[in-house]
């Protein structure tokens, strides 16, 4: 039985005033350390984008667009993750500056500020983990649950998984249409997708241009170089998010939930749902930065709107807290993360129950609200 | 102009006209332009203007005189028009009304800036504590209807009070080097004589400057002034008899500018006189009561009772639609901008400043009238 049915209403009102009093602590903190954290972050960020696209100008030659894809790969990751990702999330919001804030924020990545927000920020960050709402539960397209009933399809989730990393942000950004209700569900009918794709298709169709026609165009006979170069920086970029999502939150041992746990959830219940969803990996300080220190997704789950580079600081008292009441605080080396969460992908790919562990929850409350539990996927 | 200054000026203007381009918005997508330069130079931009500051010095014991080197996206002002300066203090920007105090005529473009540091002046006490030379602020373009017609007026009185005096001490300043001949009265009012900004250089055009009549007003019981106390219609009377004939500027703490817009009023000459409120950029709002006061949504221009609920809730009630998401503060999508008014954090039970700020309304509960833009 998962330890979220065995901690008492106290208890989770203990563990939401000791995570609380963190956040207060760190909000109370916030300066000029982290106003210039950042920016100094954005501009490494920008001197890698210009190198990378500089030296892929050269790319003709073998060792210049090693070099160049190593840097624009380099930037990519870094303005999606530990600048992109965090800005969005409004941890600098606080500072008012118009170009390092939520609403305004816009990533070198082909999915919108807008269409993110609202898939991340809210359906993700809200309802962690939690079977139908959680989209980010297999994207629409993987069976990353027990609880997700079988489809034929799934039989392809390794392929389909490595299609979705590949593919990695357009995938992101197509996914608030959730294209399923359209292609397998048919709840959506192709002028509302239509409608709905509209502004993506416009920041996509820049990017593509940018990306794959205008910096080629520039090189002019190097055209083939300069295009090579840029969708590997992409795929790089794609590979190594995509990982590392997946190791914040599919690693065997990451719990799901029913919608049932959102009715009436307090906060201490939200908490620790936030804990129980999200694995840590570790690494250096470089693998921190590289990962937008989504390495510490716990600390991020708990307190998305904390600037990422203070989670380091603050894991050691969110472990304590899990030991205390005797919550798993789930980490790893990137490596066993990631061989964890690729076991659930074949897993899932045949019918039936995984048999993976800690779905404790899952099974124990989907039986006694069979109703509300199966019936949601038709009501969608 | 030779051609020494042409050259570059042309290549300049050719750069920026190349970095406005479509191709270098593309190049540049998404971040734009701008967020490319400013890796190289804090000071470069397309669009804002930026500024250098030069030097700071302080002519009173309590103000700070900052100048500053804009941007070529400088594009000037009049006498007696305001500019917002933003700072960034301790990882947070502030913004603030400055009159530029220098002359029109200023040769090397440079802007002057003054202000008395106030014990709850928050910014202020950073502009004449903290900031450093060298150091890169944004401003605003200037703005405002405070300004020095462009036919001047044949005769000319200049009222301040306090740190009030930089309008009109970029009026005066203008006046004197375009060689104005009508007469001018320049009345100021003080605590103390050493708390008085630009009182040499005062002194100094009033000697040199024969239409220039210099009238200083201290405080009760202290020397040095041509007048003394707080302003009266005897002081008028007595030292500026034909103030009505003149065209008047008043910039100055609310009080005097209430007493000095009295005698205005009762003489009826209320359209001579022209009146800048430096004080407060936003209006006061009562914050005695956290669930009294109004909710103003000024772009919907709608306005309700603040009933004590989130923001978020009273907009929804009052049939706005707001983005919003999570309601429970992390996703930000509900995130605007509050224009004026004070509003408590529901996670942190802290009440923030009465500035223009970004909020969440999910989480934020009015203390007292605030506005929103939304």
């Amino acid at each position: 039985m998962s330890i979220y049915h065995t901690l008492t209403p106290e208890q989770f009102d203990a563990i939401g005033q000791e995570l609380d009093a963190i956040r207060n602590r760190e909000i109370a903190d916030l300066g000029e350390k982290d106003e210039k954290y950042i920016r100094t972050l954005i501009k490494r960020q920008r001197q890698l984008e210009v190198a990378g696209r500089g030296l892929l100008m050269a790319g003709f030659l073998p060792p210049a667009w090693l070099a160049g894809v190593a840097c624009l790969s380099a930037s990519k990751i870094l303005d999606n993750m530990e600048i992109g990702h965090n800005v969005m999330h409004g941890q600098y919001d606080w500072m008012g500056d118009k170009n390092i804030n939520s609403r305004n924020f816009d990533w070198d990545n082909t999915c919108t500020n807008t269409a993110w927000k609202h898939t991340h920020n809210f359906e993700h960050h809200t309802f962690t983990n939690v079977l139908d709402k959680d989209h980010d539960i297999g994207y629409g397209i993987l069976r990353m649950s027990d609880d997700q009933e079988w489809e034929p399809r799934f039989v392809l989730n390794p392929i389909l998984a490595v299609i979705l990393s590949t593919f990695f942000q357009h995938f992101v950004a197509v996914q608030s249409l959730k294209l399923e209700d359209y292609l397998i569900y048919k709840t959506k009918t192709k002028e509302e997708l239509k409608a709905e794709f509209k502004p993506t298709w416009k920041k996509m169709r820049k990017q593509l241009f940018k990306d794959y026609l205008l910096f080629p165009a520039l090189a002019g006979p190097f055209f083939p170089f300069v295009f090579a170069g840029n969708v590997t920086a992409n795929l790089a970029r794609n590979l190594w998010s995509s990982q590392v999502i997946f190791n914040g939150h599919f690693p065997e041992e990451v719990e799901q939930f029913p919608e049932s746990v959102l009715e009436d959830e307090s906060r201490g219940h939200w908490y620790v749902r936030q804990m129980l969803g999200s694995a840590n990996f570790e690494g250096g300080r470089l693998m921190h930065i590289m990962s937008g220190n989504l390495s510490f997704q716990i600390e991020h789950h708990l307190f998305p709107d904390i600037p990422a580079h203070r989670y380091a600081r603050i894991s050691p008292e969110v472990k304590a807290i899990c030991e205390k009441y005797g919550l798993p605080y789930n980490t790893g080396s990137f490596m066993k993360q990631s061989v964890s969460v690729w076991k659930r992908i074949f897993k899932m790919s045949l019918p039936g129950k995984g048999g993976g562990k800690g779905k404790g929850l899952m099974a124990k409350v989907i039986p006694l609200k069979a109703e509300s539990g199966s019936a949601s996927r038709q009501a969608a | 102009m030779n051609a020494t200054t042409q050259t570059p000026r042309r290549f300049q203007q050719g750069l920026q006209r190349l970095l406005q381009s479509r191709v270098a918005g593309v190049l540049s997508y998404p971040h734009g332009v701008d967020r490319y330069l400013e890796v190289l130079n804090p000071l470069w931009s397309t669009t804002e203007v930026r500024a250098r500051v030069e030097k700071i010095e302080h002519l009173t014991a309590d103000s700070v005189t900052v100048t500053l080197q804009p941007n070529t996206n400088w594009q000037g002002f009049i006498p007696g028009q305001f500019v917002q300066l933003t700072v960034s203090i301790d990882g947070k920007r502030h913004t603030r009304c400055y009159s530029p105090a220098n002359s029109l005529h200023r040769t090397d473009g440079r802007i002057e800036l003054t202000a008395k540091a106030h014990a709850n002046g928050f910014v202020s006490r950073y502009l004449r504590e903290q900031l450093q030379e060298g150091e890169v602020v944004t401003l605003s373009p200037a703005g405002g209807e405070f300004a020095l017609p462009e036919q001047r007026p044949e005769r000319v009185l200049l009222i301040s009070g306090g740190s009030g005096i930089t309008p009109v001490m970029s009026m005066l300043r203008t006046l004197c080097d375009e060689g104005y001949d009508g007469e001018i009265t320049f009345l100021h009012y003080a605590n103390r004589a050493e708390d008085m900004i630009y009182a040499d250089e005062l002194a100094d055009i009033a000697t040199r400057h024969n239409n220039v009549t210099l009238l200083r007003a201290f405080g009760d019981g202290e020397s040095g002034g041509e007048l003394s106390g707080l302003f009266c219609s005897e002081h008028l009377c007595s030292s500026v008899p034909d103030f009505a004939q003149a065209t008047t500027f008043l910039c100055g703490p609310p009080p005097m500018m209430a007493a000095v817009e009295k005698v205005w009023e009762e003489e009826g000459l209320s359209d001579r006189l022209h009146k800048e409120q430096f004080t407060l950029a936003t209006p006061q709002l009562d914050t005695s009561d956290e669930a009294g006061g109004e909710v103003r949504f000024a772009r919907s221009e709608t306005l309700v009772a603040n009933n004590g609920s989130n923001l978020l809730e009273q907009a929804e009630a009052a049939g706005l639609t707001p983005e919003s998401g999570c309601r429970m503060g992390i996703c930000y999508s509900c995130t605007c901008k509050k224009t004026a008014g004070k509003v408590r954090d529901l996670r942190t039970g802290e009440i923030s400043s009465g500035d223009e700020e970004d909020i969440q309304l999910c989480v934020s509960v009015p203390v007292g009238t605030v506005a929103l833009d939304i």
